[in-house]
């Protein structure tokens, strides 16, 4: 169950969609135009992340690489139907206020990243509990953006009225230009707050920039802190480059590259018995990449003197 | 032997003129329109001109001793933002509308952006339309002890005929700088004697205007039309006071001309076409948007350089 906790508060608070991620702003500056729109397409899009983060999960294993993507939304957007069909049978006010927003939740891009990026590699609770940290820390931006403007742009919060009788609603905030005002605010405090935490020198690395240690489940290449496997992997490309040499140099470049490719088949063996769980994926696609190497050698081999082989 | 000599970096002529001489310069160049705005509508311009300046000036002086920057209220810049700004309020709005606009237009619009030079936008005229978009009733309430009724511009849209004559002298109503065109242009030719601004903007913003509203404005070229058409309004003081601006006017010669006749298309359509009676404001701040593109367009030809070589 730790590890559950750690998805719920890694959605809410260290790899906020919203406000760390930055994904999905066209329903956070669309629908915010109040709190009760923001509660209502967070936990709309709550219920159809930790949905088709189950089901994705659950497929994970039949779904082909190739056809992924596809496939995804295949299952996003029958969950999005059925929470639209129930919305609007039982909720008309919402579904009204929200308009064309809900459809738009096939291609809100954090059930689909969540999927791309989670749900794809792991078993089905984790991914459960996944979906509904990324849907709650979505629920909880957007209902703070909309209560800031509801607040200033109509003196109301869910309704209530809550400033003084006197108070002129500035109503820019309501409208489309409010939006980005406040998200803007509201990222430049969490900035600030990271800028202090780093002055008193705790290590403030891990809050806005999105990272969870989880190298393996990461697209940033470029990232410092990345662990040893892209080294290795580096290795490989270098191979793979020393692969397209000129055909004339070929037989000492192959011994270089044997040589290598050993050394690279052993690291990956190395790390593979160190990071038992989290390496399996990489190794696979390590190891492929290095038996494609080995093809294109037997390639290499086959087409003699047709001076450089390309990739 | 010779000594070496230290010699600075370009520029190596310095002439005395200062940003804080041009901007006083402004200033006394916007005091005929704004003494006739007091004289037209009462005491109660004048205090709301003072309390409009007095909050751009503290917001400028707050916003860089709490961020600990250099303290440049003296270059006039913030007094110039005020004032423009406080001409464009309509005399009836209440204190805390000059309140919430100077901070606006220092705050968002100038220091946050990096204060003076680099603002995009006219802050004055940012902050206008932030107000103007906010609080639409106050803003277009141009009900006032000396006048009663619509602005001329307003009238002239309902198809009712004005009287040109006052209107060139400033006998109607509209925002407190706006009414008196013979002022504006007395504070304009100040300032191009001085040489603090040329015609480049202004002439092509109001020469395109003219043609624009002659050509396709459906009432030929009438001339009580389009002499109402420029009295009326923010045209006069928008093309010699705003669209002049430095900052956010194009650098190159051939842009600022271009720049011109944007303007003057746009306000043309806005005034025309548009729902309101007014647009230079608008039209402004769109040109300011579209400068980048401008100079990008013209940027004129390095000596020996032909088109279309990169750098």
């Amino acid at each position: 169950m730790n590890n559950a906790k750690e998805r719920l508060l890694n959605g809410l608070f260290k790899e906020n969609p919203t406000f760390v991620l930055m994904l999905g702003m066209c329903p956070t500056l669309a629908v915010t135009t109040s709190a009760m729109n923001g509660l209502g397409m967070g936990l709309t899009t709550t219920v159809v992340l930790a949905l088709s983060n189950v089901m994705i999960s659950m497929l994970r294993k039949i779904i082909p690489d190739k056809v992924r993507i596809p496939a995804f939304i295949v299952v996003i957007a029958s969950f999005v139907t059925i929470v639209e069909l129930l919305l609007e049978g039982f909720l008309p006010s919402l579904y009204d206020a929200l308009g064309i927003y809900i459809p738009l939740i096939v291609v809100n891009c954090i059930i689909l990243g969540r999927a791309e990026s989670y749900a794809s590699k792991n078993p089905m609770l984790p991914s459960l509990f996944d979906g509904l940290g990324m849907g709650l820390g979505f629920t909880m931006a957007l209902t703070i953006i909309g209560a800031i403007r509801e607040v200033l742009g109509a003196g109301e919060v869910f309704g209530y009225r809550v400033m003084p009788a006197g108070y002129v609603p500035i109503s820019i905030f309501v409208l489309a230009p409010g939006a980005f005002f406040v998200l803007a605010c509201l990222t430049a405090i969490q900035n600030y707050i990271k800028i202090q935490g780093e002055k008193k020198g705790k290590d403030m690395s891990k809050i806005q920039s999105g990272c969870n240690c989880d190298c393996m489940n990461c697209g940033d290449m470029a990232c410092s802190n990345r662990k040893e496997e892209t080294e290795t992997k580096n290795v490989a490309i270098n191979v793979k480059a020393e692969g397209r040499v000129n055909s004339e140099k070929k037989e000492e470049a192959t011994i270089e590259r044997t040589e290598k490719q050993k050394q690279v088949v052993d690291e990956l063996f190395f790390i593979s018995e160190v990071k038992m769980k989290e390496a399996d994926i990489e190794v696979v696609d390590l190891e492929q990449e290095v038996s494609e190497i080995q093809d294109n050698k037997e390639m290499d081999e086959e087409t003699k003197g047709e001076g450089e082989t390309e990739e | 032997m010779s000594e070496l000599k230290k010699v600075s970096s370009n520029p190596h002529v310095r002439a005395r003129l200062t940003t804080g001489h041009i901007m006083f310069a402004v200033v006394i160049a916007l005091l005929p329109t704004s003494i006739y705005g007091i004289y037209n509508f009462g005491p109660k311009a004048a205090i709301l001109i003072l309390i409009t300046v007095l909050s751009s000036v503290m917001t400028e002086l707050i916003y860089e001793i709490v961020m600990k920057k250099k303290v440049t209220i003296s270059d006039f810049s913030a007094v110039v933002t005020g004032l423009l700004l406080a001409l464009n309020l309509p005399v009836s709005v209440p204190w805390w509308i000059g309140v919430i606009g100077g901070v606006f237009a220092i705050l968002v619009v100038k220091m946050l952006f990096g204060g003076l030079g680099q603002n995009f936008m006219n802050p004055a005229l940012a902050a206008r339309c932030f107000l103007l978009i906010s609080f639409t009733g106050i803003m277009t309430n141009f009900d006032c002890d000396a006048y009663t009724g619509a602005t001329p511009l307003a009238i002239l849209k309902s198809g009712e005929s004005v009287n040109v004559y006052n209107m060139v002298l400033g006998r109607c109503n509209g925002t407190i700088g706006e009414t008196s065109m013979a002022m504006i242009v007395v504070g304009a030719i100040f300032l191009i004697v001085l040489g603090v601004i040329d015609l480049r903007v202004p002439g092509s913003y109001i020469v395109s205007f003219v043609m624009f509203l002659g050509l396709f404005g459906g009432q030929g070229f009438d001339t009580h039309y389009i002499a109402a058409h420029l009295a009326g309004g923010g045209l006069m003081l928008g093309a010699f006071f705003m669209a002049t601006d430095y900052v956010t006017r194009p650098i190159t010669v051939k842009g600022q001309y271009l720049y011109g006749i944007l303007l003057g298309f746009l306000t043309f359509v806005f005034r025309v076409f548009g729902p309101s009676a007014e647009g230079v404001s608008y039209a402004i701040i769109i040109g300011n948007l579209l400068v980048p593109l401008i100079e990008k367009v013209t940027r004129p030809r390095a000596f020996g350089k032909k088109w279309g070589t990169k750098k």
